[in-house]
């Protein structure tokens, strides 16, 4: 599905990223955890195109595609979903509408016909009733007004809608209750396919109690320096950081 | 002082006086306004973002003109329709069914002196309006009268250097309802110059909206000035819409003399190239217990310019007035311009007011958050602009004028939404 090669990306001077390897195969779920400041949300940005970030070395392959030479817009359309840590509020656009043109600009990139009203109303309430989120809140200013759970339920909401071939949630567990965490697990748990993968992105052990993943990864000083099945996030919850920190001196 | 005469009549210099039965006291004041008042220069407070320099270069003339068709400028189904091209009455495009209780009456077929309410002292244009009027219409919405479809007052100019110096006169008498929708277009024509008035008066209990649509050509001259009467329990609405002009100045006095009013004023502009647009208004509250709500938005693009100067009067005896004005402007360019005056003068104690300005670019995280759901960078844009000139646009009742507008949204701006 995706395959990262020796990444190395910084923003202004600064190096964030400095040679990651990362492979996901469709069917999988990754977990990347890491302390503050490690790369995780620069990773993030990085696939989804964001512009203040410049790679200076590695490739990404997606799907065969070339990602790095994608516009953010034509990752998107090609299969590619982040959930935002910090989803945006965006005043007057509402959520349904601006959904309706994506999807319709996503159709046309795959050279299909514009979705029904009808078949599109029907899909939003089928896919707001997944992350239990208002019918009324799909229909008002994106995230505006939205409380901490509502605007991460949103974002699930939206993956859904969009129906992606590789979903990145960056924090998306952060600021969450139990219940919305719980409600967001599941949203991401019926989700899933054996066509599509997804890397969670998170601080926290506890998101994986409810989205279990296949792989953990720790990512460290820009570099995914050890990985190991659902039992290392556990190790990291209970040890901290700083075992990792000392094995890696070690290996110096 | 010579010197200082000559220049600013120049642009009438052209212009043979109206042939309409305007009252002799009145082509008296014009006249020696004329001739005693100089263009305004941006020294003059009222003028300060807006040079006049290039209008007082033209000479203009008045001709007669005729259009093929007048499909491209219909903004609704109406079947009291008005059109007036270069400011003369085009009896072929219009459709004079006029609805029971209203009476539809040409100034150039009036028989008695037509007199004004607007200031012919030092104000230029307000006196090249009178001294040379070209054409008008008077409309009286009688008493208790409820007007279904609106009454459509067309504008076309046509050649090149034309001036029209036109004038509608609107009464709403006590409670009546009604609406006007006002469009002001040109074709096949250079520097063209539509300088209008509108006088309004709204009686008690009356209700009147005024939907208004510009959409001249990139090197034409637009000064449009409305002055409103409100008499008690009145309820009076204008929704501006800027599309398309060189130079526009809209010039909106609202006079607020009876109690228990209702006014709104909204606007909306969407700016490009060298395009430069003056939203002037004044909402004087002489009595109390009123409110007023102002919403202007624009869009800035290029090296355009837009200037906003809405001013409210809350008269000493004027209390308990609710009187709210929000200025909102985005600037898509480097070079787009903004100047933005919102100004309250309060005298009485016992008001409820706010006015408040912003300017600002669209938000680039949220281009970004939307281009990552797959939008197309133009797309995340215009929804973002269209969002924001939606709070205007939401004021508008009649939805045949939205469609009108958001075709031309469509074909001057390349919208596709």
């Amino acid at each position: 599905m995706i395959k990262i090669e020796n990444l190395h990306a910084r923003v202004e001077e600064k190096e964030i990223l400095k040679g990651l390897n990362l492979t996901v195969n469709a069917g999988e779920i990754h977990a990347i955890m890491g302390p503050n400041g490690a790369g995780k949300s620069t990773l993030a940005s990085v696939l989804a195109g964001r512009e203040d970030f410049e790679v200076t070395e590695g490739s990404v392959d997606f799907d065969g595609e070339d990602l790095l030479e994608m516009d953010t817009e034509e990752r998107a359309r090609e299969g590619l979903f982040l959930a935002f840590q910090y989803p945006v509020e965006i005043p007057g656009v509402s959520n349904v509408n601006f959904l309706r043109t994506a999807i319709n600009e996503i159709r046309e990139h795959k050279g299909e016909d514009p979705i029904s009203a009808k078949d599109f109303m029907a899909m939003v309430r089928e896919k707001s009733a997944l992350v239990e989120l208002d019918a009324k809140l799909a229909s008002r200013s994106v995230n505006e007004g939205f409380s901490g759970g509502e605007k991460k339920r949103n974002e699930i909401f939206q993956m859904a809608m969009l129906n992606p071939k590789l979903s990145i949630l960056d924090e998306t567990d952060s600021g969450l209750d139990i219940d919305a965490l719980r409600i967001v697990a599941n949203g991401v748990n019926k989700l899933k396919t054996k066509n599509n993968a997804t890397i969670v992105i998170t601080h926290y052990q506890r998101l994986l109690d409810y989205i279990v993943p296949d792989f953990v990864h720790v990512l460290f000083d820009g570099k995914i320096v050890k990985t190991g099945g659902k039992e290392l996030a556990l190790e990291l919850e209970e040890k901290g950081y700083d075992w990792i920190k000392e094995e890696l001196a070690a290996a110096h | 002082m010579a010197v200082i005469a000559e220049n600013t009549v120049n642009f009438t210099k052209a212009l043979a006086p109206t042939s309409l039965s305007v009252s002799k006291s009145n082509i008296e004041k014009a006249m020696y306004t004329l001739e005693n008042s100089p263009l305004p220069t941006t020294r003059n407070e009222a003028w300060k973002y807006t040079r006049l320099v290039k209008i007082g270069k033209v000479k203009f003339q008045n001709t007669k003109a005729t259009i093929a068709s007048i499909d491209p400028y219909k903004i609704v189904e109406s079947a009291c329709t008005f059109v007036f091209v270069n400011g003369h009455f085009s009896a072929e495009l219009s459709s004079r069914v006029i609805p029971a209780g209203v009476t539809c009456e040409l100034l150039s077929e009036l028989n008695e002196e037509i007199g004004t309410s607007v200031n012919l002292e030092n104000e230029l244009f307000n006196a090249t309006n009178t001294a040379h009027l070209t054409g008008g219409i008077r409309i009286t919405i009688s008493a208790k009268t409820v007007v279904e479809s609106p009454i459509q007052i067309i504008h076309v100019l046509k050649g090149d250097h034309v001036i029209s110096n036109f004038r509608t006169i609107i009464k709403a008498e006590k409670f009546s309802k009604s609406a006007i929708v006002q469009g002001f277009f040109s074709e096949e024509g250079e520097v063209n110059f539509c300088n209008n008035i509108t006088e309004v008066s709204v009686e008690d209990n009356a209700f009147l909206t005024i939907d208004k649509i510009q959409y001249e050509s990139e090197n034409s001259f637009h000064i449009n000035t409305e002055e409103v009467q409100q008499a008690k329990n009145s309820n009076f609405t204008i929704n501006t819409f800027t599309l398309n002009g060189g130079i526009v100045r809209n010039n909106l006095h609202i006079n607020v003399n009876g109690e228990n009013c209702e006014s709104h004023l909204n606007g909306a502009y969407l700016l490009k190239n060298k395009q430069h647009v003056d939203n002037h208004s004044i909402v004087d509250h002489k009595v109390p217990n009123c409110e007023s709500f102002e919403l202007y938005k624009g869009v800035i693009d290029d090296n355009s310019t837009g200037v906003f100067n809405g001013k409210v009067y809350v008269r000493q005896d004027a209390q308990k007035i609710n009187a709210f004005q929000s200025n909102g402007n985005v600037l898509l360019s480097d070079n787009a311009t903004i100047n933005s005056k919102p100004e309250l003068e309060i005298y009485a104690d016992d008001v409820k007011c706010s006015h408040g300005s912003t300017t600002g670019q669209l938000d680039e995280e949220a281009v970004f958050y939307l281009r990552a759901r797959g939008l197309s960078e133009k797309s995340a844009r215009q929804l973002m602009v269209s969002a924001f000139i939606g709070e205007v646009l939401n004021k508008v009742e009649n939805e045949q004028v939205l469609d009108f507008i958001h075709g031309i949204l469509r074909k001057r701006f390349d919208w596709n939404l």
